[in-house]
């Protein structure tokens, strides 16, 4: 297990500096996620056109992980379809939990920066805690979800 | 790197004769040697816990209390006789007033169903502190809601200390019980539980100490500390997981009906009527763990074989020695600062979250615990989401705490 496998500098950076951090107000929808064992805490927040993400940010706090990871989908969401961001949820979440994801990385642009979480299993929940949170704003759901 | 800090001289405290009762400490975790900082959670076991157990299942193992059989002779007499040792670690009166549990957990659980639950009446109070763990304030909670009574919090001071005099004017007419931590499990502060115990007493309000971070680490005499209910678990102090220990006043325990139905726990059983048996036994239905409680007296053997004016003594060189090492790397804030503490240091890292000193502590091979501690509350009175602990046990040492130290030093270059 290397550390700087995990800790690349994309995620130090998005760290650091997490992009789209802040409410959005007014939003369309939005959902609480909350990982009980850590204590990680986030808010994400949409605005929709149609079927399309138009904007997407976050607040809360977490560890390097779950920070960096919602800074990178706030990014990556924008301007994509519901679809779309399903689809690629299911290659980020293959990514972090599989060696054989059979994914593109040019797909991913700067989410590939987390598949070096799979080395190390008990940070994946950190990881997808913001998607799992995202697909529940997405789905109007008002009930904070939870990585249990 | 330099340890500015000299290392106390422990002359008469031999651990690393002592690390060699210790199989797991030989681990290599990420090709590290192991460095295990988390004996709150759970402590290791000496060989001779592990050994005693193999021993029983090899030669005496039968079910208890239900047979003529040589080997149901010899597991009963194994097991009781660990009632036997149990008392004597805590000095209570008579094995009647010793009740074997699944661990603290279910001995607070017993005391909130079969003590508090019949006696309660709407308004009500029980009184607990801020500084609990989950153990001692989700089954008072539930007990208040199927009662009506309520529930009381005394405050905790920003050094993590429970604040006397709040406390003396929350304990009244309508406390039917004090509940409290003897050492809390996130901060290590030790409560001066003495002074609260003789404020109750003087109001006939009975206590029960929550003891299961105390038992390991000090001595502990319920005779005179003058309390009702004291719980634990073994696998704080060297024993198995799945058993622990419920001390109840024999007066409390004889009146109180009991928890659980079925073998064991009766004299005579008819459709009509059954007699339930006596104390201890009342509170034990079903096979019990006969292992476990095996395993408890070998590890209460093993820690009376060192002494435990010795193990709090050397893991107070260790508190202090590690509470110098982490106070000096920049940034690092330590949650729990009373100046009375057992070997625990609770801790915040600016800009770096606990989770992230976890696995980076862990590719280093050094274990913490990284979380709320089942204390949630008292995260959020310091308004941190989760802390890193450090939880030292007489088996650690001084190079350790340097490892754990440089391990820091790394996570603050990383990440800091
Ligand atoms: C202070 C305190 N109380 C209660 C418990 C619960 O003990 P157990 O999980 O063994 O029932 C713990 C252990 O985590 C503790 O540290």
């Amino acid at each position: 297990m290397d550390l700087k496998d995990l800790y690349r500098d994309v995620i130090v950076d998005h760290n650091r500096h997490p992009r789209n951090f802040g409410k959005l107000d007014p939003a369309d929808a939005h959902a609480d996620g909350f990982n009980p064992l850590c204590g990680d805490r986030l808010t994400v927040y949409v605005n929709l056109d149609g079927e399309n993400i138009e904007e997407a940010k976050f607040e809360g706090s977490g560890c390097a992980i779950s920070v960096a990871s919602a800074s990178l989908l706030t990014e990556a969401v924008k301007g994509k379809s519901r679809a779309e961001v399903r689809e690629l949820f299911d290659e980020v979440h293959a990514v972090l939990t599989q060696h054989d994801a059979n994914v593109d990385p040019s797909r991913l642009g700067k989410l590939a920066a987390l598949s070096g979480v799979r080395e190390f299993p008990a940070r994946v929940k950190c990881a997808s805690l913001c998607w799992h949170t995202l697909n529940a704003a997405l789905d109007r759901a008002t009930a904070p979800v939870t990585t249990e | 790197m330099s340890a500015a800090i000299g290392r106390p001289r422990s002359v008469d405290f031999d651990v690393a004769r002592i690390r060699r009762d210790f199989p797991i400490l030989n681990e290599q975790v990420n090709g590290k040697p192991l460095v295990y900082l988390d004996s709150a959670a759970s402590s290791q076991r000496p060989r001779a816990v592990i050994e005693a157990i193999d021993n029983y299942y090899e030669h005496d193992h039968a079910n208890v209390h239900r047979g003529v059989h040589t080997l149901s002779q010899r597991a009963t007499d194994a097991y009781e006789g660990a009632r036997e040792t149990v008392r004597g670690f805590i000095n209570a009166r008579s094995t009647r007033e010793i009740i074997y549990v699944r661990g603290t957990t279910e001995a607070i659980n017993l005391v909130a169903q079969s003590y508090a639950r019949p006696l309660l009446q709407p308004g009500d109070e029980i009184l607990i502190s801020a500084l609990e763990h989950h153990a001692n304030i989700v089954p008072w909670q539930i007990v208040c809601g199927q009662t009506g009574a309520q529930l009381k919090v005394i405050p905790i001071s920003q050094t993590g200390e429970v604040d006397f005099a709040a406390f003396e004017r929350l304990i009244g007419p309508r406390t039917r019980l004090l509940a409290l931590a003897h050492i809390s499990n996130a901060l290590g502060t030790i409560v001066p539980v003495e002074r609260f115990i003789a404020r109750a007493k003087e109001l006939k309000i009975p206590v029960l100490l929550d003891g299961a971070q105390a038992v390991p680490h000090s001595i502990v005499d319920v005779q005179a500390l003058d309390c009702d209910f004291y719980c634990f678990s073994a696998h704080k102090m060297v024993g198995p997981t799945g058993i622990g220990v419920l001390y109840g006043r024999e007066s409390l325990l004889e009146a109180m009906p009991p928890w659980q139905g079925g073998g064991d726990m009766i004299l005579s059983v008819t459709f009509e009527k059954t007699t339930y048996n006596q104390l201890p036994w009342k509170f034990e239905a079903g096979t019990p763990d006969i292992a476990g409680a095996i395993g408890m007296a070998a590890g209460i053997r093993y820690l009376q074989g060192i002494g435990m004016e010795r193990i709090a003594a050397y893991e107070h060189e260790l508190l202090e020695y590690a509470t110098a090492r982490l106070s000096a790397i920049p940034g690092l804030r330590i949650i729990g600062t009373s100046p009375h503490k057992a070997a625990v240091v609770s801790f915040t890292m600016a800009g770096i979250h606990p989770h992230d000193i976890g696995t980076i502590l862990d590719t280093e091979g050094v274990a913490v615990r990284t979380g709320h501690h089942c204390a949630m509350p008292v995260m959020d009175f310091f308004k941190v989401p989760a802390t890193a602990r450090a939880s030292l046990s007489f088996y650690n040492t001084f190079e350790e705490i340097d490892r754990l130290v440089a391990a820091l030093e790394h996570a603050r270059k990383l990440l800091g």
